[in-house]
């Protein structure tokens, strides 16, 4: 016992816990979901298997991803909704984080606590209210029909604006979620920044706005990634919101997911699905990481 | 006289219920090299940023080359800052942070490359033009924020603490190299600094201040050997300050000073009564020590008390009967100066200084 607990044994025990954490939590559970996109369906229980009269590696899982349009489509859906539900908020979070770095340091403590507030509350109750404000007969739905009534012609009127079970939901409820997850981190990178530096900006002639672009913009660059990051990675395996909000005939893949697990029992299928997920969303982020990484190198080096 | 280049009129500046700079006026020629001199939070900064155009005065206008800055934005003011931090744009190259200014002038890129070439010859970093800016020492960091101030020839640079982050060897070799750049430019300088030495070898004039307010504007030899007042020549330099009575006023000055325990004489001020009390105040490298009694006026006995060896010169203090301190500052002329010196502990000594030496201070 004494060989471990010394104080280097100690350090290691520590730096050694996350990595233990992810191999038991995420690795191990991970390369099961792998070995299942192999398998075979069965109607056995578990309803797969190898071996016997089905292929060791049976790829008709990944080979249907590219050949049913279900998969494709539900694929396209979910970047395209995460990506619009990333812009939406980087176009909203990004003025309040930088709002927040400018406002006094009592304030500040205030609004950022404003910005979590929302977590505060159960997220299924929040989606809950989404649903009742855009619902066909709620107040809102009807001020906005009725304001579009009145602004044009009779022939174009509606009895309401179709806001339930549309991407535009989605996204919509989507960025309602992510915001904090956007804010947070430029807000964190923006508060860094040396406030000199845009008065240095100023002072070689630059308006307040060729400051913003030429100093402020550049650096939040990080911050920017992180944030997009953040919301685009969860928005495009989210699977609450498109239930609840979404448009059921274009499922998003969160939703095919949960579908093949559980009202199709086809777990290769499910599997191999999760499978493509991880790599279209791990790919890019290793290519950035990577180059990122040799950008510094270079740097250091020079 | 012609327009000066700058002229400050009646500032205060109020940052809530506290004044940071506090009816201030003062004018700066042309090609001058001005200094703001204080200690931190005198409103030498404030004044700075005011000429700058990033705070603006609460009372009072700033004039630059006749024009009144009130209502022009820093970005149109023919001033340019170099900052105590350099506040270089770290995801820019040496090249691009000097160029930068030049985006807003209306050049050809050809020409806006050789007025980058031009500034990064006339600091030499001319090698380091693609390195970014934590790729660079200090030193070199400094020469990139002057040139980048320097590189859309403004009228005016202002200089805040631009010395105060590097090493004391770089420190005065920059210093030289900030007065010729000055000098071939022919661009105003106003540096702020709490350094005095810097004050001193770097201006033309210094304007010393204190808590908001100008206390003295002069040349550095004028305010070092005339200061005005009690703040000022302790805060140039060291200096032996005692109360002291006038008691007779003729080609120089006869005061009273108790701390002496005798009369001394000093040099003829305007203004002054016999009866009136002053303050006499003596720079410790004006007095000359002697080991045997001199005959004379002006002559203080004492014992040596304390001394401080500095290499190329010596602090001496003096213990006078009354208990009294005096510093005394004496070069060190001989080699073997440490073993052979002028006095040593406990000797007793005699101390003489020209009358014309010391000052009386009224206030």
């Amino acid at each position: 016992m004494g060989r471990w607990f010394h104080r280097r044994g100690w350090s290691d025990i520590i730096i050694g816990a996350p990595y233990v954490w992810l191999l038991v939590f995420f690795l191990i559970p991970f390369l099961i979901v792998v070995a299942m996109s192999f398998a075979t369906r069965t109607s056995t229980a578990p309803p797969f298997g190898y071996g016997g009269e089905n292929p060791l590696f049976n790829l008709a899982g990944y080979a249907r991803l590219f050949t049913d349009a279900l998969y494709i489509r539900a694929f396209v859906t979910s970047l395209i909704n995460a990506a619009v539900a990333m812009v939406l908020c980087l176009a909203v979070g990004y003025p309040m984080a930088l709002g927040l770095t400018r406002v006094e340091k009592g304030w500040r403590n205030i609004l950022l606590m404003l910005v979590i507030l929302p977590f505060w509350t159960s997220f299924l109750l929040r989606v809950y209210a989404w649903m009742g404000l855009m619902g066909a007969n709620s107040w809102f739905n009807r001020l906005i029909s009725g304001a579009w009534n009145w602004l044009v012609p009779q022939a174009w009127a509606v009895t309401s604006v179709p806001l339930m079970h549309t991407n535009f939901a989605v996204v919509l409820v989507m960025v309602y979620t992510y915001l904090p997850f956007m804010i947070l981190p430029l807000y964190a990178n923006l508060e860094r920044l040396d406030p000199t530096l845009d008065e240095a900006a100023m002072d070689l002639g630059s308006r307040p706005f060729a400051v913003f672009r030429d100093v402020t913009l550049p650096q939040s660059i990080p911050g920017i990634i992180a944030g997009g990051m953040l919301v685009f990675i969860p928005a495009a395996g989210e699977l609450v919101i498109p239930t609840l909000v979404g448009d059921s005939s274009s499922p998003m893949i969160g939703r095919v997911i949960s579908d093949e697990f559980a009202s199709a029992r086809d777990w290769p299928m499910a599997s191999s699905v999760a499978v493509a997920l991880l790599i279209l969303m791990v790919g890019p982020m290793m290519v950035y990481s990577h180059f990122e990484a040799r950008a510094q190198t270079k740097e250091k080096s020079e | 006289m012609t327009e000066p280049l700058v002229r400050i009129e009646g500032v205060s500046k109020s940052f809530g219920t506290f004044q940071a700079v506090k009816n201030v006026s003062l004018e700066v020629a042309k090609g001058e090299i001005f200094s703001l001199l204080g200690g931190s939070g005198c409103g030498k900064t404030t004044l700075l940023r005011m000429l700058a155009g990033f705070e603006a005065p609460t009372v009072g206008k700033i004039f630059i080359d006749g024009v009144d800055m009130s209502a022009v934005p820093p970005w149109e003011r023919p001033v340019h800052m170099m900052f105590q931090s350099y506040a270089l744009f770290p995801h820019m190259s040496v090249e691009k942070n000097v160029g930068y200014g030049l985006k807003h002038e209306k050049m050809s890129a050809a020409e806006r490359q050789d007025r980058v070439r031009q500034m990064l010859d006339l600091v030499q970093l001319t090698p380091f033009a693609t390195r970014k800016p934590h790729q660079i020492s200090g030193g070199q960091r400094q020469r990139v924020a002057l040139a980048r101030a320097l590189a859309r020839q403004p009228k005016l640079l202002l200089l805040d603490e631009p010395l105060a982050a590097l090493d004391k060897k770089l420190r005065e070799h920059t210093q030289f190299e900030l007065m010729s750049i000055q000098e071939r430019t022919g661009v105003t300088f106003i540096v702020v600094t709490h350094d005095q030495e810097e004050a001193m070898t770097l201006s033309d004039r210094i304007a010393v201040m204190d808590q908001g307010v100008v206390r003295q504007i002069g040349k550095p030899g004028a305010v070092y050997e005339f200061p005005n007042s009690r703040f000022v020549a302790n805060f140039l330099g060291s200096i032996n300050a005692w109360e002291a009575k006038v008691v007779s006023i003729g080609e120089v000055i006869t005061v009273d000073v108790p701390a002496l325990g005798q009369q001394v004489q000093a040099r003829f001020i305007q203004g002054l009564a016999v009866g009136q009390t002053v303050t006499l105040a003596l720079r410790p490298e004006k007095i000359t020590i002697h080991r045997s009694p001199v005959e004379g006026v002006n002559v203080i006995a004492g014992e040596v008390k304390d001394l401080a060896y500095f290499g190329k010169d010596s602090l001496y203090r003096i213990a006078l009967p009354s208990g009294q301190l005096v510093s005394v500052h004496a070069v060190n002329a001989n080699r073997g100066a440490e073993e052979d010196r002028l006095a040593d502990w406990y000797d007793k000594v005699w101390l003489t200084y020209p009358p014309a030496s010391a000052i009386l201070l009224v206030e």
